[in-house]
């Protein structure tokens, strides 16, 4: 393991993303990704009496099911690294309780997948762990109720506005393995460029994104091209158009192969998503689902996923500190 | 393009980027809603003033009628579908103040009676009725002071 540059970390003997699930809700389910995930949810409570309940469930069921396909049993993993974005990690650390593995909290906001991938490889590259769980998990009604308001309320969303993605994702990260591989690590800065609108996260994460990308390009010496697909967790149609359009000005082309996974997740125009997907489970369900199948069928073999997170104070309505970590896999 | 180095360009260029809300559609619909609305208002009065009540009575009658209307349909998860559609139309009249109050009650019920519903019914309205009963306050004393 060793420091590129000023930001990056290379992982010298990278440790194998050994399996991945996916849980998703119903408004998921009738997106174009549906068939990627390993179960989808007929409805939004899975049974529980409160939606705080279904999360736990779904990210408890996602997390049993990413170890039962990883081969490992749960007694070998050594550490767990999970956050959502409820209070305290509520969803995480309920559902995960019963698990017995020594558990590390991590409030990444919507960044908390790629996060806990980043320190759970840093965990497995330096021996402190054979094998790692890292998971995430988001609910729609949970998180409207938290940051925004109750569903029932009759008010209007604005077109920038994203929905939070219902669901799960979870990774299975171990030492042995033939890949696919995280291999570079760059943790990102916090950058405000002082967007307070809480409807425009897109907008206010994008500096975030460029700021990282630039650095991640800079540090490794590698251009746009080497990778085959660049993802962002959750920049919607706004943030991606902008990260598009500013990392043009800063000399990189990113157009061919950029995508977004809360572009990627629903069909703008049938789902009525407005800008697009966002939340812990947009990233975690669609790098889980979609992205870690492409790169087991060798369909893509270098990506670069970056997640993003930007806090809403609800109250004061701004939005301050976004903040990025990449992980490339390769 | 060129690059942006401030925050007021990059805000400027958001703004640029932002797609905008169907103005005209959302005002439209609005305006029909929310007349629509007042309509069903005034018919409960003229038939209350009809049946013999004086004014304050009937307008008093016309507010419980409304506002029990919006508390049942927000319960019956439609009073939201109305609003997304009919945006201030429907929130601008007693209704979407009755919405207000109920949604937050319903939500937080799984917080339970006393700390849910109870501490958090008010989480949306709270801020107009502190303003609203505030102003009211101010605009009493000067009104007894002016009239004194």
């Amino acid at each position: 393991m060793k420091r590129l540059g000023t930001q990056t970390i290379q992982l010298d003997n990278p440790p194998t993303i050994v399996s991945t699930a996916s849980i998703v809700g119903p408004k998921e389910a009738q997106g174009p990704l549906a068939k990627y995930f390993d179960q989808c949810l007929d409805d939004e409570f899975w049974g529980e009496k409160t939606w705080e309940k279904a999360e736990s469930k779904i990210i408890k069921e996602t997390v049993n099911m990413a170890v039962t396909k990883s081969g490992i049993a749960a007694t070998d993993i050594d550490y767990c690294f999970a956050g959502d974005l409820l209070n305290q990690c509520i969803s995480s650390s309920f559902g995960l309780r019963e698990l017995n593995i020594p558990f590390f909290g991590v409030f990444g906001a919507c960044s908390t997948f790629v996060e806990s991938l980043c320190l759970g490889s840093v965990f497995v590259e330096s021996g402190a762990a054979t094998n790692v769980l890292c998971a995430t998990s988001s609910h729609f009604c949970s998180a409207e109720k938290q940051f925004r308001f109750p569903l029932e309320l009759g008010n209007q969303r604005p077109q920038s506005a994203q929905w939070t993605v219902t669901g799960s994702g979870a990774a299975v990260v171990s030492a042995n393995g033939t890949g696919p591989f995280i291999t570079m690590i760059t943790p990102g800065k916090i950058v405000d460029m002082g967007i307070k609108d809480a409807n425009n996260m897109g907008a206010a994460m994008a500096p975030a994104a460029l700021d990282t990308l630039i650095t991640h390009f800079r540090d490794t010496g590698r251009k746009p091209s080497y990778y085959d697909a660049i993802i962002t967790g959750d920049l919607g149609y706004i943030g991606k158009e902008i990260l598009t359009e500013l990392s043009e000005t800063k000399g990189y082309n990113i157009k061919s192969n950029y995508n977004d996974c809360g572009v990627l997740i629903f069909d703008k125009e049938k789902q009525d998503t407005h800008s697009g997907g966002s939340g812990c489970a947009c990233v975690g369900t669609t790098f889980s689902g979609y992205f870690y199948k492409q790169l087991q069928e060798k369909k893509l073999n270098k990506i670069l996923l970056i997640a993003t997170r930007c806090f809403n104070e609800f109250y004061e309505l701004s939005t301050r500190g976004k903040h990025s970590w990449y992980c490339t896999c390769n | 393009m060129k690059p942006i180095e401030t925050k007021q360009e990059y805000s400027d260029y958001v703004d640029q980027k932002s797609p905008n809300s169907p103005i005209l559609k959302n005002c439209f619909n609005a305006f029909w809603v929310g007349g629509l609305i007042c309509s069903i208002g005034q018919i409960i009065m003229d038939f209350c003033q009809y049946q013999g009540m004086d004014q304050t009575s009937a307008s008093t009658v016309v507010s419980i009628i409304l506002i029990a209307i919006s508390a049942i349909l927000t319960g019956l998860n439609v009073f939201n579908k109305i609003g997304k559609f009919a945006g201030a139309g429907s929130l601008v009249p007693i209704t979407g103040f009755a919405n207000s109050i109920v949604s937050p009650a319903i939500e937080y019920k799984s917080e339970g009676y006393i700390m849910g519903v109870g501490g958090k019914m008010f989480t949306v309205a709270g801020p107009v009725l502190v303003f609203g009963i505030s102003a009211s306050v101010i605009v009493g004393i000067i009104a007894t002071f002016f009239q004194g």
